[in-house]
């Protein structure tokens, strides 16, 4: 019985998990679209998110894409196929490795920070003095950092898609010695469109998911620094796991 | 009977503030159970009782942070235990609060703490919010220089003075103050309460504080409510606080260890 009771207890504790996410994000979207916005803090969350992650974002993806070139050249010259390493480095790094290793950088950074944030100004009561001063704290503090995680993604990754192919390019032409025309003809031969596209709309989902997970765990911390800690924590595995999985559901609906 | 307009009612004895069998539980936890209490316009009433006792609980209910299980919450005759969206908003309006750790937000500077409601709640702009800020914040004896610091610069005692000036800087008819003198040396406490008192007079605001702080409830209290196991054991002026013949009360003012209180370990 002590077996079935544990069982119900965890379903239950997740059922109302569920539920309170559910309804957090739906709190959360219903007060994007109605005023007051504060472009102010929008603005500021894009800086934060957007321009201040490029270093990490950059560096991440410049080795991925010099890692990969080296790889798929040492597993591609037994049979000969070195003239598919530029479309292999371009595929993987616009389709999957771009989005997925983005959002989890930026999982990382901006995550911690947001849920860091949120979950002290719980503690102190700052939350509650924003209602006190009739502002609603989901526009104030929630809205900003969905709307500046969901736009700033994109461009983020689309950023770092140009510099891992380039960090691709710099192994093979001056490390593994291509012909640069040649490798930069066959990383556009084989790119389509929707590679790209696909690439971007994850990163839009990742983004949002990201500040999401953020604001959640931030704005229901409980409990002092302690309770901060484990906010923090939470919020950056959950949008790490949701991430990847969210990555395989995308990849089916985009290339199946 | 028909509702009598608004204007009719506010000059009738209607409480600014009603409460009718309010209460609220956390679980098994019952933290309020049937808490009574009318507060009239002008009148600074202040709820004592120990701590974990529901105090901010119960302040959190009158705001609409906390949905009471039980019970009506009455502002100025409106039934506000179940609004929300743009009523909740007009109601919370008539609102400031001191919090207990002030809870100044520490991305802004001081003035633009101050003139927060202003700003976002009553859409001044930012010139004349800047300079009815600088005002409130000479009201509660800060000069101008205080304005542009980091509310982290400040000691605990200004860090409080500037909380009071947010409080009051939108003119609201109801304040409340969450614990105002804890963690204050005595005198910089006395400053605070001499604020509060002086505040809560110019404003004619309808004062509702919590505290466990007996030199702080006897400045400014008219009426001391006290909270015991979710019931408000004894409400009466603050000069019979002393004559209360109530055990419970008793303890509490003297500060006694021994007593019919019992300390509560677990706070939920």
């Amino acid at each position: 019985m002590n077996f079935l009771s544990a069982i119900g207890r965890a379903t239950l504790t997740f059922l109302e998990a569920t539920g309170r996410l559910a309804l957090f994000t739906l709190t959360a979207l219903a007060h994007c679209l109605r005023p007051p916005f504060y472009f102010r803090h929008i603005g500021r969350q894009m800086l934060e998110i957007g321009y201040y992650s490029l270093p990490v974002v950059g560096l991440t993806a410049v080795f991925t894409g010099m890692v990969l070139a080296l790889q798929s050249y040492s597993g591609f010259s037994r049979f000969s196929a070195e003239s598919a390493i530029a479309t292999v480095v371009v595929l993987s790094i616009t389709r999957e490795l771009g989005p997925v290793l983005a959002g989890l950088m930026v999982a990382g950074r901006i995550g911690a920070a947001m849920a860091a944030e949120l979950g002290t100004m719980r503690v102190t009561e700052q939350v509650d003095a924003l209602t006190t001063l009739s502002t609603n704290p989901y526009k104030y503090l929630v809205v900003p950092r969905l709307i500046a995680g969901t736009t700033m993604l994109p461009i983020l990754v689309m950023v770092a898609d140009i510099i891992g192919v380039f960090g691709g390019y710099l192994v093979a032409v001056y490390r593994l010695g291509f012909n640069a025309s040649s490798y930069i003809n066959n990383t556009w031969q084989y790119l389509e469109f929707m590679d790209v596209v696909s690439g971007l709309v994850k990163a839009a989902a990742f983004g949002f998911v990201i500040s999401l997970m953020g604001c959640y765990h931030g704005y229901n911390s409980r409990g002092g620094a302690q309770g901060v800690g484990a906010a923090t924590t939470n919020a950056v595995v959950s949008a790490s796991i949701l991430i990847l999985v969210m990555n395989y559901l995308l990849t089916g609906i985009f290339f199946s | 009977m028909t509702m009598a307009p608004l204007e009719l009612t506010q000059d009738m004895d209607v409480p600014k503030i009603s409460l009718k069998g309010v209460k609220k539980a956390f679980g098994p936890k019952v933290v309020l159970d049937g808490v009574d209490l009318d507060i009239q316009r002008g009148e600074s009433v202040v709820i004592i009782g120990g701590s974990g006792t529901g105090k901010s609980v119960l302040l959190k209910s009158i705001l609409g942070i906390l949905q009471p299980d039980a019970g009506t919450i009455r502002i100025d005759g409106e039934d506000t235990t179940h609004i929300t969206g743009r009523d909740r908003e007009r109601a919370r309006a008539k609102f400031g609060m001191l919090f207990q750790g002030a809870a100044l937000f520490d991305s802004l500077p001081v003035w633009e703490n101050v003139a927060f409601g202003l700003m976002q709640g009553q859409r001044v702009g930012r010139k004349e919010a800047r300079e009815r800020a600088v005002a409130t914040l000479g009201a509660v004896g800060l000069g101008p220089d205080v304005a542009n610091l980091s509310p982290s610069e400040l000691s605990g005692g200004m860090q409080k003075r500037v909380g009071l000036a947010r409080a009051i800087c939108t003119n609201p008819e109801i304040i409340f103050f969450d614990e105002p003198t804890t963690g204050l040396d005595p005198i910089m406490a006395d400053v605070i309460n001499d604020l509060i008192v002086k505040c809560v007079k110019d404003l004619g605001a309808t004062a509702l504080s919590i505290t466990h702080d007996m030199a702080s409830a006897r400045k400014i209290a008219d009426r001391i409510a006290m909270l015991y196991k979710g019931k408000l054991i004894w409400v009466g002026p603050v000069s019979e606080i002393d004559n209360s013949g109530n055990a419970y009360v008793d303890q509490f003012i003297h500060g006694r260890a021994e007593g019919p209180i019992q300390m509560q370990i677990r706070a939920f």
